[in-house]
């Protein structure tokens, strides 16, 4: 009796003690909910093909995941939407004009090769729609790189192709971009909604910021990656982006094109993929910023986003292992 | 890894160890670069693999002859010499007798002297086997190479070009990237997993490093 009655008294369970409703398939729906408004306006800019290429993508990742989980003999997991986002997102960086074997062999690659290979959700070591897309850039890179031109909906059944605003600027510089756009304000207005060539899924900024406040305030993301990465390239193409010399770049144009804000807020807080610390998310941050102004202004490519997040996934378990985390009740000594 | 008792060991248990067992890229994964470097097609793989064939049963013969007079302690810089030899006599052979070929991989005939796989084969098993067996050691070895080598660069030309030795197979847009260096870690990758999987279905292995030991 007395026994059983101190037991009680002193109850002690393993951590955790808090637990919540959140799942890994709500997440993962959710976030994906998060992309439908970039995706609309995709699919309004760039007609039923965009619907075409992102289907393609998820059935692609779907049938890829189901395929490889059966072999293994591992449990079917379809249904926690991680394949789905991955298709939708790999989806949203296609261009419209894909065909139809890019998005299937590409999702093949991500879910298959990237994500399963290495042990399944949570073992990736680099985000699995960006290995993707790395692989078709590289491996079609002629038709990974021809974009349309984004129509008022529905009537481009044979559209033009054109150049993306940062292929513009790399080729013939801020003269050349505001001959096609016009003046600077319409130039930022057209990026702002998305009016502009690219990939699908990327052109629409206010929609990608409404679907980035819709996490933010759900708090499936920090601040912190989109904040750092951002501010990154603002500075640095102030700083450096300018042919007149230093301060005289232009940071609103860096800010607004290619797949930054995609890249920053959806595919940078990958959470399997970037530091766990605060301080470590910060650092991983400001490198993607730093790389993908490097590879804008300096390298072959127009766009560096993409590369610039697969090569700080490099970075992120040595990151997270030199910027620990403070162990609370241990001597100074002992947390070496 | 012991080769003691090679007495009762056949010829073709040699051969077959080199090839499967012990295989220089899928089982024992060393030499990976010129695996990688040069199998973006098959004529170059196998060319490169028929040279390395070559020096290995050459280098193998020579050694096990000369196994009684090195001295243990200077066996290495002796293995070194031998090898440099023999890769020599392929090189200018191959300048000789195949300009177009030699333009091509000529570089990594000569890089053939550092190859680990040459002399992991002279150390563990020349230097102390008779020159028969040593022979098979060499040649067994050397066509595991050549073998692994033809397998990478079907995949590699076929993916990546659409040919077969230079002979169009599949008229669809190639995937250039099968030629390209990450092409070659992506099919080399690929390949070890399924001759592992193999392996451990089928023969009840543990996998690449299992077998062997480097």
């Amino acid at each position: 009796m007395a026994v059983a009655k101190k037991e009680q008294e002193l109850l002690v369970t393993v951590s955790p003690h808090i637990r919540s409703d959140e799942t890994v398939s709500r997440i993962m729906w959710t976030v994906s909910l998060s992309l439908l408004p970039a995706f609309v306006l995709g699919v309004y800019f760039f007609g039923p093909k965009a619907v075409y290429v992102t289907a393609l993508c998820i059935i692609g990742s779907l049938f890829s995941e189901w395929l490889v989980q059966k072999m293994t003999g591992k449990e079917v997991t379809l249904s926690d939407g991680s394949a789905f986002l991955t298709g939708l997102l790999l989806g949203m960086n296609m261009p419209a004009s894909a065909p139809f074997y890019i998005p299937l062999v590409s999702s093949f690659v991500a879910v298959a090769i990237t994500k399963q290979l290495f042990g399944g959700i949570g073992y990736n070591i680099f985000n699995p729609a960006l290995v993707g897309r790395a692989f078709a850039l590289i491996t079609w890179p002629r038709a990974m790189t021809s974009w349309i031109e984004p129509t008022a909906a529905f009537v481009g059944l044979d559209a033009k192709t054109t150049a993306t605003p940062l292929g513009l600027l790399k080729e013939g510089g801020m003269q050349k971009l505001l001959e096609v756009f016009g003046d600077k304000t319409s130039l930022y207005m057209d990026l702002l909604l998305g009016h502009r060539a690219g990939s699908l899924g990327e052109t629409s900024v206010i929609a990608l910021l409404i679907g980035g406040a819709f996490l933010l305030y759900k708090r499936y993301i920090t601040w912190h990656i989109p904040f750092s990465f951002l501010t990154t390239v603002a500075v640095l193409a102030w700083v450096f982006g300018g042919k007149g010399g230093l301060f005289t770049g232009d940071p609103l144009l860096h800010l607004l094109s290619g797949g930054l804000m995609l890249g920053a807020i959806f595919m940078a807080t990958d959470y399997v993929t970037c530091p766990s610390t605060r301080t470590g998310q910060v650092v991983f941050g400001i490198g993607c910023g730093l790389l993908t102004i490097l590879i804008r202004l300096k390298a072959g490519y127009p766009e560096g986003v993409m590369f610039a997040i697969l090569l700080m996934n490099c970075f992120a378990p040595m990151i997270d292992r030199n910027l620990k985390s403070k162990v609370f009740g241990l001597k100074k000594e002992a947390q070496k | 890894m012991s080769h003691q008792h090679q007495e009762k060991v056949s010829y073709w248990a040699l051969l077959k160890n080199g090839v499967i067992k012990e295989n220089t890229i899928f089982r024992l994964v060393i030499s990976l670069c010129p695996a990688i470097a040069v199998t973006n097609s098959v004529r170059n793989g196998f060319l490169l693999g028929s040279a390395v064939l070559f020096v290995q049963a050459m280098v193998n013969s020579t050694v096990a002859l000369l196994r009684n007079f090195i001295h243990p302690r200077i066996r290495i810089p002796i293995f070194m010499l031998i090898i440099s030899g023999w890769v020599t006599v392929v090189d200018m052979l191959m300048a000789a007798y195949a300009r177009a070929a030699y333009k091509e991989i000529g570089l990594y005939i000569q890089i053939i002297v550092a190859f680990a796989s040459i002399l992991a084969r002279a150390e563990v098993f020349a230097s102390k086997n008779k020159v028969g067996a040593s022979f098979f050691d060499g040649l067994g070895s050397g066509l595991g190479f050549l073998v692994a080598l033809v397998i990478i660069s079907f995949f590699r030309e076929l993916l990546g070009k659409g040919t077969l030795v230079g002979v169009t197979i599949v008229p669809v847009k190639p995937m250039l990237i099968m030629i390209l260096p990450a092409g070659g870690f992506l099919v080399t990758g690929l390949l070890m997993g399924f001759f592992n999987w193999i392996d451990m279905r089928f023969y009840g292995g543990k996998g690449a490093g299992g077998a062997g030991g480097h």
